[in-house]
């Protein structure tokens, strides 16, 4: 154990994808409990930087210490993070050839070495949190957008993880379907799930988040509370980011 | 808006599809005299088919169809010997019980399968076969039923599956060493290179089950992130591709003979089935790539972010999802495999073609060719369909291109 305070910590974490530097020293720690919005124009490396979280991106310099585990190369530590940090993509990646309750029973089975009926017990109580409980039996293709990624955030969290990371889990959906899944983590939010999500949704970072950060060219531009940000933002780069998507 | 009103809204304006029926005088003229080139060939087209047919039809009525009937033991199972065949019928029985022990279990694919061999069994027993041979047949169609009452009975039962997919597995060697005979027990049957259209299918069913894992093997070697097992695996796969299955056979049957001892040489005809596996795997690895390489990325992520270590990543999501879509692959391979099984012929194992062929060399039966291959052509065709059907009921039931 690393005694550190926080259950996210970046201290001066850089990447590369060939020459180009997409994580430009990133620092910033993260408390139990907190919800975190992420936002910032596309190419920016918020998608990246907490892909880097649970290691299915590699950062190549600096520390990333999650709940008190460092994240090096060590396998065992890639594997004991995972099974405490659940993600959501924004393109659901559900488990086409598995039923929804299947997708959900699937880790808590082979991974929690759970029995299969409890299991399947818990993956329907989770189905039920989100609010399908009736599509438990239905195969992804036969689901809508909203209620794959309502399936894909039970998923995660059937192995009860101490954080919740959400990679834009509303830009593949249809307009719809986008309430549907923020109240469910509206909800998840105020449960105390630590959560860091990357969204464009300002109204619920407005409402939710207790803190926002603003990236840009690999670089944490800004970070404030939601009232702060809002209506007073320190940065110009942030004025600029929030007058052209406050536009409309 | 009340909801009543949104129901009425939904409701509103529903129209059936137009008809879609032609009568047949315009289809017809749509289709086949559309012009008077299209009338011209439609002319010729029909009667060039008709010539063939009624010729076809003229030949078959006059050949000499005798020839299956007095041959038909010595082309199912070559030489083998007549008190002995009990055996070969016991296999086949052990097969049925399976059938319809899965089909009374599951119902479903098995169910139509285990059917059919019944019906089929039942029919063939009504032809004029010896009366001895009709109790034989009427027993396959009996072990089917005797399997399913039992698969039936166990549904429900845990161990039941596990039991049955035990038993499949065991079948094959159990079935191969009831055949061949254990020294001491059931006693060897000399000269088993003569077997027969037996040969074929013994050949097929164990290319196929050694076959397919090894090749799915090579194909995740060749996508490994270690070099030297990629190296390997590249390596096998692009050279035994490069190389002609006969070449391999007779390197297997000539060149092995030279190099090995006798003592150490393994039979002719296990050295052949060893190759045409070696040979299929390379094909069925590239089949299997095919379908690993259609996988997105997002499945190994959702994978790993779940906890999921490689090796349940590649068992339980990437392998399912990429068999899947490479079924119609894999079930070409299996049946060209089965075909290819008559290329043992050229390495002096009697199997089917090379029975033909010495009944063909027979003076009694001189001037049998056609019949005798047109007899070949549909116990293949008749096997090769099935296989295709199978393969089709199984795309349909695992919902392939539905995603």
């Amino acid at each position: 154990m690393i005694n550190n305070e926080g259950i996210i910590i970046y201290r001066d974490v850089h990447k590369w994808y060939g020459d180009f530097h997409v994580l430009r020293g990133i620092t910033f720690t993260m408390q139990k409990g907190e919800v975190v919005v992420i936002c910032g124009p596309s190419g920016s490396g918020k998608s990246t930087c907490i892909r880097t979280i649970n290691r299915l991106e590699e950062h190549q310099r600096g520390q990333i210490i999650v709940d008190g585990i460092e994240l090096t190369n060590d396998l065992r530590n890639i594997e004991a993070i995972r099974r405490e940090v659940g993600i959501v993509f924004q393109q659901f990646n559900l488990f086409p050839h598995l039923t929804a309750l299947q997708n959900v029973s699937l880790a808590p089975f082979w991974v929690l070495k759970m029995r299969k009926s409890k299991a399947e017990e818990a993956a329907m109580k989770l189905l039920e949190r989100v609010g399908i409980p009736e599509q438990a039996q239905k195969y992804p293709a036969q689901l809508s957008g909203g209620q794959q990624q309502r399936v894909a955030i039970a998923r995660a969290l059937a192995m009860s993880p101490k954080i919740m990371l959400f990679d834009e889990p509303t830009s593949a959906l249809d307009p719809e379907m986008i309430k549907e899944v923020l109240d469910v983590m509206k909800n998840l939010a105020r449960s105390g799930m630590t959560m860091i999500v990357v969204t464009h949704e300002m109204g619920f970072a407005r409402e939710v988040a207790d803190r926002i950060i603003f990236f840009d060219y690999g670089q944490l531009v800004e970070e404030n509370t939601p009232e702060e940000f809002f209506h007073n933002p320190k940065h110009d780069r942030t004025k600029l980011f929030l007058s052209q998507i406050l536009e409309y | 808006m009340d909801e009543n009103q949104l129901a009425g809204y939904a409701d509103k304006n529903q129209l059936p599809p137009p008809s879609e029926r032609i009568p047949a005088i315009r289809w017809l003229k749509q289709n086949l005299f559309s012009s008077w080139f299209n009338a011209i060939l439609t002319i010729v087209s029909t009667v060039l088919i008709m010539t063939i047919v009624f010729g076809l039809l003229r030949w078959a009525l006059e050949a000499r169809w005798e020839v299956i009937p007095a041959n038909l033991k010595l082309l199912l199972v070559g030489t083998y010997p007549v008190e002995h065949l009990w055996r070969v019928w016991a296999t086949v029985y052990l097969i049925a019980f399976l059938l319809g022990f899965s089909s009374g279990a599951h119902g479903g694919l098995m169910r139509r399968v285990s059917t059919t061999a019944a019906l089929v069994s039942v029919v063939l027993a009504v032809l004029p076969f010896p009366w001895g041979t009709r109790g034989w047949l009427l027993g396959i169609a009996v072990a089917a039923v005797a399997g399913f009452g039992l698969g039936y009975l166990g549904k429900g039962i845990r161990w039941c599956k596990r039991l049955e997919i035990a038993s499949w597995i065991l079948s094959f060697p159990i079935s191969l060493i009831f055949l061949n005979g254990v020294g001491g027990i059931l006693p060897v049957i000399k000269g088993r290179t003569m077997w027969g259209f037996m040969l074929n299918l013994i050949g097929a069913v164990v290319g196929i089950g050694l076959s397919f894992p090894v090749g799915v093997l090579l194909a995740l070697g060749r996508r490994s992130k270690l070099p030297a097992i990629r190296l390997v695996c590249t390596a096998y796969i692009e050279i035994i591709r490069g190389v002609p299955l006969i070449s391999l056979l007779f390197m297997a049957s000539i060149m092995l003979q030279l190099l090995l001892p006798a003592s150490v040489r393994p039979d002719l005809l296990i050295r052949a089935m060893l190759t045409i596996t070696a040979f299929s795997a390379a094909y069925m690895a590239e089949n299997v790539r095919g379908g690993l390489q259609a996988i997105p990325q997002g499945q190994y992520e959702a994978a790993y972010a779940v906890g999921l270590n490689r090796a349940l990543t590649t068992i339980l999501i990437i392998l399912p999802q990429a068999l899947r879509i490479v079924i119609p692959a894999i079930v070409g391979q299996f049946i060209a495999l089965f075909m290819d099984t008559t290329l043992f012929g050229f390495i002096a194992i009697l199997e089917l073609l090379n029975i033909t062929r010495s009944i063909m060399g027979n003076l009694e039966w001189r001037g049998t060719i056609f019949e005798l291959y047109a007899f070949i052509g549909i116990v293949f065709w008749i096997l090769c369909y099935s296989m295709s059907y199978v393969s089709r009921r199984i795309e349909k039931t695992l919902g392939v291109g539905e995603r």
